[in-house]
């Protein structure tokens, strides 16, 4: 399948009063259509930073993006003019965003602003779009549409927020959805009803979908390919069904470890990973993991691994394979 | 009460008012926790699972009269709780301790580690001047923290090093048990892990008894001998956690077994869901007889017209339901 989105080298700083913080240092992946990427990781890798990087939907200043291309349709977005940024966002792109509290606008009517991006992007008038909005408020299986499009967000459950949310999301069919932690916010009933809606349309409109989540679990029944990201690095990479019977990177095995599984009950010692993950005041000049890994060698001090192959689709930045606890050749 | 058990919760009840206008009437009430009913063995860690809103932290700290309860009796040895008060709770809360959730929020910015874990000792007279810090020093050792520690504040710490804070003061008064209410929940998984082993090992070398509050429900599984589920106020089920996932009898808790995620691939592919309808209802005005028939597959008429009688199935397996 085609290539539709292609990120290369990514950097992305922030510029705090206690120096500059290196968020993203290089992250580079592709997205195929029709295809749904897993990126994980921990509060503060940059999987959030790196996204919204793509769409320019930082805060600059502080945020800068430093380096790197996001090429979508041939054309990169991150040079392309603030017009034509504005005409990808929320109409080709669109994003679900965590907190369903904080995204939407608490004066505004659901209606408003699902309506909202069907007014702008598809040129429709105030009452084509209401009559849209309602069948899509339908589609994501909110009760009593056309009632509910004049409540205010405040009169909406959690999970009733976040598939209005998706709704708006979907409004113009988008090529691509981002999804970054839409489910972190609710119960695990309701995460698993939004889930499912998800997955049910995706199949129906054929979208590629980035969801970025720090939930190993989610991934594995979600996904296609899988991103891990660490310091602002993807630290590995791979096809979803060999990332959990093969993890690579001591980072990844470690988090597998420290999961405890509901369907096993062993009564095993979890494997946690010692230590804190780095403050990026500085851009790593060796591996940002040494400092918690189990496998380090002398290498791994001096230099930082890039992405090698170590399998089909499955790359890993890792001086040391960890089968054999030796430096690769 | 047995020998074996610690503590044994009989119909707790807390009914918070809502209180309206200017002279701040009494207009209804939330039904924190409605009728529950559970022991706690010596040694062992209950898990008490269920979803945001559904009464789980409030029957903790109901249990420690943190708030005082509606109605219900909390035995602790021969001493109901809720009968205590003054000097008598005061001395008797020595033997419980709690962990909380927001490692942010429970530690004093302005205090420093020593007098963060050394106040509980001073309040209880079980320690003075340079003994304090003595006794500090071995907590934050046992907890795996830098002894030399003691002067920093805790915006110095790390949310997981924190919470191992938190864990040395509950420690301080040597308690037999601790509630532990989320611990785990605001830290990142790979720090998760390190205070679930943090809390085991602790568990083993003084011989601790959990009550362990959380709403994932495979750390809880992973941690507990056996598993309490609540939903809106009342218990639905409560057996061993081997039993708890092989056996669950309670819909709710087969729907909440069944939307955890499991972090393998090819058993996700396979895996049947149950996806329950709706959003939990409110717990102002909670539906008549089972709670959960709102949102169960099995609903029945019985079930609007009848509370489910709490039983025991089989040997350690109590479930709350009409159709089971």
């Amino acid at each position: 399948m085609a290539d539709l989105l292609n990120v290369m080298g990514l950097e992305t700083q922030f510029r705090t009063r206690e120096g500059v913080v290196h968020a993203v240092n290089g992250v580079s992946f592709k997205l195929k259509e029709s295809e749904t990427l897993g990126i994980v990781g921990e509060s503060g890798c940059g999987k959030s930073v790196t996204v919204m990087s793509m769409l320019r939907l930082i805060p600059a200043p502080p945020g800068k993006i430093v380096a790197g291309e996001a090429i979508y349709q041939g054309r990169d977005l991150l040079t392309m003019s603030n017009e034509e940024i504005r005409r990808v966002r929320g109409a080709q792109i669109s994003v679900v965003f965590q907190d369903p509290m904080t995204s939407f606008n608490p004066v505004l009517t659901i209606g408003r602003q699902v309506a909202e991006p069907l007014e702008i992007h598809m040129n429709m008038t105030r009452q084509q779009a209401f009559d849209r909005a309602a069948e899509m408020l339908a589609m994501v299986g909110i009760p009593n549409p056309k009632d509910r499009l004049n409540d205010y967000p405040h009169q909406f459950s959690g999970g009733m927020r976040q598939r209005a949310m998706i709704a708006m999301a979907l409004d113009c069919t988008p090529q691509i959805l981002i999804a970054d932690e839409p489910t972190t916010a609710l119960d695990v009933t309701i995460q698993a009803q939004i889930i499912d809606l998800i997955r049910r349309l995706r199949d129906d409109l054929g979208m590629a979908i980035i969801w970025i989540t720090h939930d190993l679990g989610i991934i594995a029944g979600l996904a296609h390919r899988v991103d891990v990201m660490y310091a602002g690095y993807i630290i590995e990479e791979s096809l979803v069904k060999d990332l959990y019977i093969n993890p690579n990177h001591p980072y990844t095995i470690g988090l597998l470890g420290s999961l405890p599984r509901l369907d096993l009950h062993e009564k095993r010692r979890l494997t946690s990973i010692e230590g804190l993950p780095p403050v990026l005041y500085q851009k790593p000049t060796f591996c940002p993991f040494v400092p918690r890994c189990k496998y380090r060698v002398d290498h791994c001090f001096h230099e930082n691994p890039t992405l090698v192959s170590v399998g089909l689709e499955h790359n890993v930045a890792c001086w040391v394979d960890p089968k054999t606890g030796k430096e690769r050749s | 009460m047995t020998e074996k058990d610690l503590l044994r919760v009989e119909n707790l009840v807390m009914h918070f008012p809502i209180r309206r206008g200017v002279f701040q009437r009494t207009v209804g009430y939330v039904h924190a926790v409605d009728g529950v009913s559970f022991t706690i063995r010596r040694g062992e860690t209950l898990g008490l699972v269920g979803e945001s809103g559904c009464g789980k932290s409030t029957t903790g700290r109901t249990i420690l009269q943190l708030y005082r309860p509606t109605a219900g009796h909390v035995w602790f040895g021969d001493d109901d709780l809720v009968s205590l008060k003054g000097e008598t709770l005061r001395k008797m809360r020595k033997k419980m301790q709690m962990i909380f959730q927001d490692p942010y929020a429970s530690l004093n910015p302005r205090m420093t580690v020593e007098e963060i874990i050394g106040e509980p000792l001073l309040v209880h007279s079980l320690a003075r001047g340079k003994e304090v810090r003595e006794r500090v020093r071995d907590l934050l050792a046992l907890v795996g923290l830098n002894p030399s520690y003691v002067n920093r504040y805790p915006h110095e710490f790390s949310g997981g090093q924190r919470q191992r804070i938190g864990v040395a003061r509950a420690l301080a008064l040597q308690p037999d048990l601790i509630i532990c209410d989320e611990p785990i929940s605001a830290l990142d998984v790979s720090i998760q892990a390190q205070v679930v082993n943090l809390l085991e090992d602790l568990q083993e070398k003084f011989i601790l008894t959990y009550l362990f509050i959380a709403h994932d429900l495979s750390m809880v599984r992973h941690i507990s001998t056996r598993v309490a589920v609540m939903y809106l106020g009342v218990l639905v089920e409560l057996t061993t956690s081997e039993e708890l996932y092989n056996k669950p009898l309670h819909p709710y808790t087969q729907a909440l077994l069944s939307a955890v995620p499991i972090p393998d691939p090819l058993v996700e592919e396979k895996r049947q869901r149950m996806i329950l309808k709706g959003d939990v209802p409110s717990p102002v005005n909670p539906p008549s007889g089972c709670r959960f028939r709102t949102r169960c597959p099995l609903a029945a008429q019985i079930c609007a017209e009848k509370r489910p009688e709490w039983r025991e199935m089989s040997t350690d397996h109590f479930v709350a339901c009409h159709m089971v």
